[in-house]
């Protein structure tokens, strides 16, 4: 669990972040859902330390990360896998070479149990015997699913997840979301997927925070989020007008 | 401050040690063929140059071995083959750390609880403060092998004056702090390319620039650091 308190961010006299706290359940997909703009990225950042937040507190299992030693803030990310917008796959290793790194840095296991453990990632997310590939070998999103395997090979307790659908086709971004999901059941993981995309919201959203102007703006689920009439909210769900005509074909039958 | 990040204990000295190994054929032999072409033609330059001022009877021919060997093992098989260096090896570690800055690849090591710092630019010090001197050394042969050749093929000179001129009065030390000044040159070329490309912010304008900068700024401080040198071991 990843629960944050009170955290606050600005850059220079912009203040991004107002105030956020939230609890993010194990277990769960968390989701954090806002427009472009709005701070949700930063807010991933804050948690993962790649920016220091102004104020607040961001505990992981109850360690205030924010506060920690170097040392200690490394041992905690061992336990972080990240999904980058991009992927941010390393461009001169192979598929297996990228899975395979955080086990060459941190673990003590044989080639053999490397590649197995290679080899399991890359079925969790369908790409049994890509291994040989490079990231400029593979498609946009058979390079999220690379990174996730990545970023699962560790067997982390919290995963991270930018955008995972940017810049896919819809059909792709499913078989992502439901990924996603599938492995944070599977491994009971606290996973936070930073979206602006509808979709993923009503297939994975089991906790969500909204987000609007670096502000807390509404909590709940999936099924909360088609009734709510928070008005900047229903501005941000049905922005599409193809969005509301399905909303309310839903509601009318 | 990332200098201090650079040099902390490595996470896993095997991975380290693959790196490091990677880096000098990335660094070290793939530049061989470079340093082989410029050192044997700058060689034969300098011999030829040299048979040419030479329009005396008084001074022997021998001279043109002297000043070949000279010329090569103090200023270019240190100095120029590192501003050379500079160009190549630089600008490649620039760019290359600045395109994973930009790509998130660096983010990505940060939050695996990688010292990005230390894993990506210590063993590129490590290698090039390794493998220069052997290029160096390769360097100086091949310039004075360029010498011999320019000699015996346009008749400027015989083989036993030039192969006489590059024993004479031969200081043995001086081979030592050519090695030790590519030493430096070595790290300088290095950890500031390093530096240039881990601090790249935007996009791929912003790593041409990075590039850019770092062949400058090491360009210009191999040369002070050369003058310094000069003026500390060689002039009195």
């Amino acid at each position: 669990m990843i629960e944050v308190k009170n955290i606050f961010k600005s850059f220079g006299d912009h203040k991004v972040i107002d105030d956020v706290s939230f609890v993010f359940e194990q277990g769960k997909t968390n989701l954090i859902i806002g427009e472009s703009g709005s701070g949700k990225t930063t807010i991933m950042k804050l948690m993962v330390g790649l920016h220091e937040i102004d104020s607040g507190e961001i505990l992981y299992d109850g360690q205030n990360f924010p506060v920690l030693g170097v040392q200690e803030k490394q041992e905690v990310r061992k336990k972080i896998g990240m999904l980058f917008q991009g992927g941010a796959l390393f461009d001169s290793q192979t598929l297996e070479e990228n899975v395979r790194f955080p086990l060459d840095m941190f673990t003590e296991m044989s080639k053999e149990e490397k590649l197995d453990r290679v080899n399991f990632c890359l079925e969790k997310v369908q790409l049994t015997g890509k291994n040989k590939l490079y990231p400029g070998e593979l498609s946009g999103g058979m390079k999220k699913r690379a990174a996730l395997a990545r970023a699962i090979a560790n067997s982390p307790q919290y995963l991270f997840c930018d955008e995972p659908n940017s810049g896919l086709d819809p059909k792709t971004s499913i078989v992502i979301d439901n990924l996603i999901q599938s492995l944070t059941h599977e491994f009971n993981i606290t996973t936070i997927v930073i979206t602006h995309d509808m979709n993923s919201v009503v297939e994975i959203g089991e906790k969500i925070l909204y987000i609007y102007k670096g502000k807390p703006w509404w909590t709940g689920n999936s099924k909360d989020i088609l009734k709510t009439t928070n008005p900047e909210l229903v501005d941000f769900v049905f922005a599409s007008g193809f969005m509301k005509e399905v909303f309310n074909a839903v509601k009318n039958k | 401050m990332l200098l201090l990040r650079v040099f902390k204990k490595p996470q896993n000295f095997r991975v380290y040690f693959r790196q490091i190994i990677f880096e000098i054929d990335n660094i070290g032999i793939s530049s061989l063929p470079i340093v082989a072409i410029i050192s044997v033609f700058m060689g034969g330059i300098i011999a030829y140059q040299s048979a040419y001022a030479i329009d005396s009877p008084l001074v022997p021919l021998y001279v043109i071995g002297f000043t070949t060997r000279e010329s090569m093992i103090l200023e270019f098989s240190s100095t120029i083959l590192c501003l050379i260096l500079a160009g190549k090896v630089g600008s490649n570690i620039a760019s290359e750390i600045g395109a994973m800055r930009i790509t998130e690849q660096i983010d990505a090591l940060e939050i695996m609880g990688i010292n990005s710092a230390s894993y990506l630019i210590f063993p590129k010090i490590a290698a090039a403060m390794f493998i220069f001197p052997f290029l160096v050394v390769i360097s100086m042969f091949l310039g004075l092998a360029g010498g011999y050749m320019m000699g015996v093929l346009t008749d400027a000179f015989t083989g036993s004056q030039y192969v006489y001129g590059i024993q004479a009065f031969f200081e043995p030390w001086k081979i030592g702090y050519s090695i030790a000044k590519s030493i430096s040159f070595a790290f300088l070329i290095t950890s500031l390319s390093s530096y240039f490309g881990y601090y790249t912010q935007g996009g791929a304008l912003e790593v041409g620039k990075s590039s850019t900068a770092a062949v400058v700024c090491s360009s210009i401080l191999i040369l002070l650091f050369s003058l310094i040198y000069t003026k500390l071991f060689i002039g009195h």
